[in-house]
């Protein structure tokens, strides 16, 4: 496989673009700010777009550059765009009512990329691949995947948890970028549309939201219930 | 003359979302949906027979027609036909000028769910299965109370949260196979389960429970069931049907040909253990719930948990048995949940309030109507003669012929528990006294034949499929019953 036959000069850079990118999503969890989350988002997708770019041309994928402009483009400008446009219609620019304090967050965090990196430490042993890039893509991975799914849990801000569903997404396309980049061309260009979509949607429920309830708190959203 | 039908099956709702859009008379764009709901169904039961002879691939292998795709579409659009019926009844008293939105939404709703059970390529079906929960998020949200907004706020995070889960598996099951199959190739359901022996066990396994969890969520399966009670509970009527008698169904496709893979890949017991685990799970939650409830059509949701636990316990349990009697209690389910749903609608209607408490003498209030959601309440909880009862049974029988018995037994105590719950509450409504002086008869408007006119659809050939099983479908099921176990057979 790709990731299992790479020159340690390539290898170590695609570390280097996966671990900024975690990085990134600590940020998110260490922040109260809702525009902190929208930039570490931004950085991160920049980040995918690089690797992507770096994927084509280190594993002879042309069809990745096509990838890497339009990652570039709808997650790193038009995504962040859309969601600046959400949080100027919030009147709120931080969480207010947080379940976690920011703190504990990162606390929880490394607890959860130690999990990730057990979990995909025994898949790759499984596989052969000790010691390869892919211990890392999939540790990656799995830790974006569990740090998003605690964003939802813990931030209760409407934003927060658009930002939280886009960190799952970002997690597995970094993944899958440097796991299976021969993935095919229409899956990975439809997967960036349905984000502007589910994006989109979010934009109008935001302002349903708010002309509804007058928050953008989801916290408070609990009358349904039993 | 199977690819002219799947064009018109899935070219009737498109056109009737742009004539909705164009055109927003709203006598207009009721009939263009109804219209196309009809040539949807006519064009589903010409492609029954034929899909028989199946698979067919069209379009560059991305459809996939086959006797399991064609049944699901089956119980979609009867669902389809029978929500658009209602719909005209029960949509006209909120307001003329946003119908053509909702009929606009609607068609295409019913586009997705048709859409999605035909998707050759894995990766386009979580596309399809993404964009249902898009779609049906606005028509959850359409009467834009307060409530309404928070279900579809729920909805979309949970459920967007929970398939991301089945896109990591997918992605999973691509790598795997790309350590055999060379770096780049389609994945459709045949190349996985063909690739599926040589694919690494640890890697099979996990991907299986992450796509299980994941499409999971969508089916409604507990405990990732928290969305739907609250996402049924609060959109019109007609989408509630929808949402419970189609759009579940089309993620179970999905849950159903990952099991077939996961037997090709030769995983063991755990795979199907799992699957009937989370079943039961799903009764037992369900049954919980039924007893305790307060919401008439949260009840309504509670039961499709239930129901989605009994398909996953049949597909579990697997076998010729298992596999047609959870297609049976799929089709009969689809009509009856429709019913039910029709009924609290009606019942909505005429007693102004959504909770049970507030519903006394049903049957003088609305005496046909009353009388069929009766019917309909005595044949959800599986009781002859109707159309859950044989299949519930026959997945009973394979429940008790292969290794999880205790499933088996304990979906034989859930019913029974559910069947009490359930019909306590319409005892109450029905023949209970009123505990609170009854309120001031509040004059309303006598319902439409438009709503009466589906529930008598739904329940005769739900009274016909519990007196008589076609041996047509025997056939049926034993074909595709055997082609979902046809690649994994073979050790």
């Amino acid at each position: 496989m790709f990731a299992a036959q790479l020159p340690p000069l390539t290898a170590s850079l695609f570390s280097l673009v996966a671990i900024a990118s975690l990085l990134l999503s600590f940020v998110m969890l260490g922040s109260r700010w809702l525009t902190d989350y929208l930039i570490a988002f931004a950085g991160q997708s920049w980040l995918i777009a690089i690797l992507s770019a770096a994927v084509g041309y280190y594993g002879h994928y042309p069809e990745l550059y096509l990838i890497a402009v339009l990652t570039a483009l709808f997650r790193g400008v038009v995504l962040p765009y859309l969601i600046l446009r959400i949080i100027r219609r919030l009147k709120v620019n931080r969480e207010i009512h947080e379940r976690l304090s920011p703190s504990a967050c990162l606390v929880v965090g490394a607890v959860l990329v130690l999990f990730a990196f057990v979990v995909s430490s025994h898949l790759c042993q499984a596989l052969g691949l000790t010691g390869t890039a892919a211990v890392l893509a999939l540790t990656v991975m799995l830790s974006m995947k569990l740090i998003g799914f605690l964003m939802l849990a813990v931030r209760s801000e409407a934003l927060s948890q658009i930002l939280a569903l886009l960190v799952l997404e970002n997690g597995i396309f970094l993944g899958s970028q440097i796991l299976v980049p021969g993935m095919p061309l229409l899956i990975e260009l439809v997967i960036l549309f349905d984000l502007l979509v589910v994006v989109a949607c979010f934009g109008v429920l935001v302002r349903y939201l708010l002309a509804q309830t007058g928050t953008s708190d989801a916290s408070l959203l609990r009358r349904l219930v039993g | 003359m199977v690819g002219n039908l799947l064009g018109v099956i899935l070219l009737a709702p498109l056109a009737a979302v742009i004539g909705c859009l164009l055109l927003h008379r709203p006598r207009f764009v009721e009939l263009l949906n109804l219209a196309a709901a009809i040539i949807v169904f006519l064009g589903v039961l010409c492609l029954l027979p034929r899909a028989l002879s199946g698979p067919y691939l069209f379009w560059a292998g991305y459809l996939i027609v086959d006797p399991l795709s064609a049944w699901v579409l089956l119980s979609v659009a009867s669902v389809y036909l029978l929500a658009s019926i209602y719909a005209i009844g029960y949509m006209r008293p909120s307001g003329e000028e946003r119908l053509y939105r909702f009929y606009a939404l609607f068609a295409g709703f019913g586009f997705t769910t048709l859409a999605g059970p035909l998707m050759n390529n894995i990766g386009v079906y979580w596309i399809a299965i993404e964009l249902t929960t898009l779609v049906s998020t606005f028509l959850v949200c359409f009467e834009l109370g307060r409530e309404s907004v928070e279900a579809a706020w729920k909805y979309i995070v949970i459920v967007s949260g929970g398939i991301s889960l089945a896109l990591l598996g997918i992605i999973f099951y691509y790598w795997g196979g790309s350590l055999v199959l060379g770096a780049t190739y389609d994945l459709t359901w045949s190349a996985l389960r063909q690739v599926a022996p040589r694919v690494d066990p640890t890697i099979g396994l996990t991907a299986f429970l992450l796509v299980f969890i994941g499409f999971g969520t969508k089916v409604g399966l507990a405990p990732m069931h928290t969305w739907l009670p609250d996402a049924h509970s609060e959109g019109p009527a007609p989408v509630s049907a929808m949402l419970s008698g189609a759009l579940l169904n089309t993620a179970m496709v999905g849950i159903v040909r990952f099991i077939q893979v996961s037997d090709a890949a030769h995983l063991g017991h755990l795979p199907r253990t799992v699957v009937v685990a989370i079943g039961a799970l799903s009764l037992f939650v369900a049954a919980l719930f039924i007893t305790r409830q307060t919401g008439i059509k949260r009840l309504m949701a509670y039961s499709s948990v239930e129901h989605m636990g009994i398909m996953a316990l049949g597909f579990g349990f697997g076998g010729s048995l298992g596999v047609a009697g959870a297609l049976y209690h799929m089709l009969g389910h689809s009509l009856n949940k429709s019913l039910m749903f029709f009924g609290a609608g009606n019942a909505m209607h005429v007693f102004h309030s959504k909770r049970i408490g507030r519903m006394h003498k049903v049957l003088s209030r609305m005496p046909v109507s009353g009388f069929l959601w009766l019917a309909g309440a005595v044949a959800i909880t599986g009781a002859p003669p109707f159309g859950l009862f044989p299949g519930e049974f026959t997945i009973l029988r394979a429940g008790f012929q292969g290794p999880n018995v205790w499933a088996a037994l304990a979906m034989l105590i859930l019913l029974i528990v559910i069947f009490v719950g359930f019909l306590n509450h319409f005892r109450a409504m029905y023949f209970g006294d009123a505990p609170l002086p009854a309120p001031a008869i509040s004059r309303h408007k006598p319902l439409s034949p438009w709503c009466l006119l589906p529930m008598w659809l739904a329940l005769i050939p739900l009274l016909v499929l519990g007196l008589w099983w076609p041996a047509a479908f025997s056939h049926y099921f034993s074909v595709i019953a055997e082609q979902l176990s046809g690649a994994g057979a073979s050790p």
